[in-house]
């Protein structure tokens, strides 16, 4: 049994960062943006509806702002801002910066998680797996045609890495 | 507050007699809407995310149920053994939200829930499913039509946890419809299962988002069983079909609400139980 009441670590990108000083039952999404310094995961919806808090947890995405963190201790955690260590794009986000696939910016850290996701899992998605798995992923500005230009890049240039 | 993380289902059977008040969280997709929108506050949280013995399913010796763990999150539910079993349920998982929330939201936390839009709640109730439910010093099993008891109220009492979900292996067609705003991640305005007992010359149909709760349509299933031998006859004549429908809508008690009105919830019941009964007819 693991008893949270003030102060518990969680593993976000590789390191264990404290949390003291905070509610228990705060989203983690709340937790990573306002206690652990990590804006990358955006707050909109809070319901879950939106997709633009997606993080890895144990290898799945989710919503971050719809996991207590304080359950969440003993998971890895990887945010938009751990998809590489030394600060470096990855093919999906250098895929969005030359097809065009951010416009206001807000959904595109959770549609970039989403898609390392999907094809860290299955590196030759079909269109519909593609579809299915940003349908959680709510953006009103590119009518996602560019965003699905964005992935059919990084699949080559992932391909082409191998 | 303090925040519980038991490890094991014992841990957790043990924390919720300590403190059978002490709110359960399983997925979050609900309770932590409530928790970021202020509209609840728990001051004792028992969090069942690590409980793995209710993670799992098992399917019965001689074949004749599954019992399914109330924290085995839904995409386990989409594809596979359990989709094959229950092609029902796995049309209902693979419509509940995004695959961000059907790897997260379970079997458990919709009837811990009980919203009457519960995505697998109506696939429960026409498979006639039994709720597993356990204390630190018993277990009991209720069926699921007693359990759901009104709007986000079932019959759980406090300091038991909803460990699983025993469902019949049925011979026959079943299908789940829903309609939504739109395709991906979204609310049932209304639900529809319908699920058809080779052996038993029976159909169930079970309705969510029309009622306080899921809607059993005994009445419609009573009149189908008067008009048509299925242990006989493999398919259902056209002009029964319309009536079907109609006698559906009417055992419908849906509201108008902010997601729909109660006139098009009629007509949609309507639509998607014709509908699922043609399908099984083509089958």
């Amino acid at each position: 049994m693991i008893t949270n009441t003030e102060i518990y670590s969680l593993t976000v990108n590789g390191t264990k960062r404290e949390v003291r000083d905070a509610w228990v039952g705060e989203s983690l999404l709340y937790v990573l943006r306002e206690r652990l310094g990590l804006p990358g995961s955006k707050g909109a919806c809070e319901q879950g509806e939106c997709g633009s808090c997606t993080v890895i947890m144990d290898g799945q995405a989710v919503c971050s702002c719809l996991v207590m963190a304080a359950t969440a201790i003993d998971s890895e955690i990887t945010t938009v801002e751990g998809l590489t260590s030394d600060g470096s794009l990855t093919a999906v986000q250098d895929a969005f910066i030359t097809e065009g696939g951010v416009q206001c910016g807000f959904c595109t850290p959770g549609l970039v998680v989403a898609i390392e996701h999907l094809l860290a899992n299955n590196p030759e998605p079909t269109e519909l797996e593609i579809k299915e798995s940003i349908s959680g992923n709510i953006c009103r500005c590119t009518g996602y045609g560019r965003i699905f230009e964005a992935v059919a890049t990084a699949v080559s240039t992932r391909r082409a890495n191998l | 507050m303090t925040v519980l993380v038991p490890l094991t289902l014992k841990e957790a059977l043990i924390a919720t007699s300590a403190n059978p008040s002490a709110q359960i969280i399983q997925g979050g997709t609900d309770l932590m809407v409530e928790i970021n929108f202020n509209h609840r506050k728990p001051t004792d949280v028992i969090a069942l995310r690590r409980v793995n013995e209710i993670r799992g399913y098992k399917i019965s010796d001689d074949r004749s149920s599954v019992t399914v763990g109330a924290g085995l999150p839904y995409q386990a539910m989409e594809h596979g053994e359990l989709a094959e079993l229950f092609p029902a349920l796995a049309q209902a998982a693979r419509t509940v939200g995004s695959p961000q929330i059907r790897a997260a939201g379970s079997i458990g936390g919709n009837l811990g829930t009980c919203s009457p839009a519960g995505d697998a709640l109506p696939v429960l109730s026409a498979l006639n499913a039994i709720v597993n439910l356990n204390t630190a010093t018993g277990s009991r099993e209720i069926s699921v039509h007693d359990f759901m008891v009104g709007v986000k109220r079932n019959a759980r009492q406090p300091g038991e946890i909803i460990v699983s979900t025993t469902l019949p292996i049925i011979n026959g067609w079943q299908g789940y419809a829903k309609v939504g705003v739109r395709n991906a991640m979204v609310i049932s305005v209304a639900s529809c299962c319908l699920v058809v007992d080779r052996i038993a010359g029976a159909i169930a149909v079970s309705l969510g988002a029309v009622g306080p709760t899921i809607v059993r349509c005994r009445e419609t299933e009573a009149w189908l069983a008067s008009q048509v031998d299925l242990k006989k006859v493999a398919t259902v004549a056209p002009n029964l079909i319309k009536e079907f429908g109609d006698r559906i809508a009417s055992e419908s008690k849906p509201i108008d609400d902010h997601r729909s009105t109660a006139a098009y919830r009629r007509h949609a019941v309507a639509t998607l139980s014709r509908r699922l009964l043609m399908r099984a007819n083509t089958q």
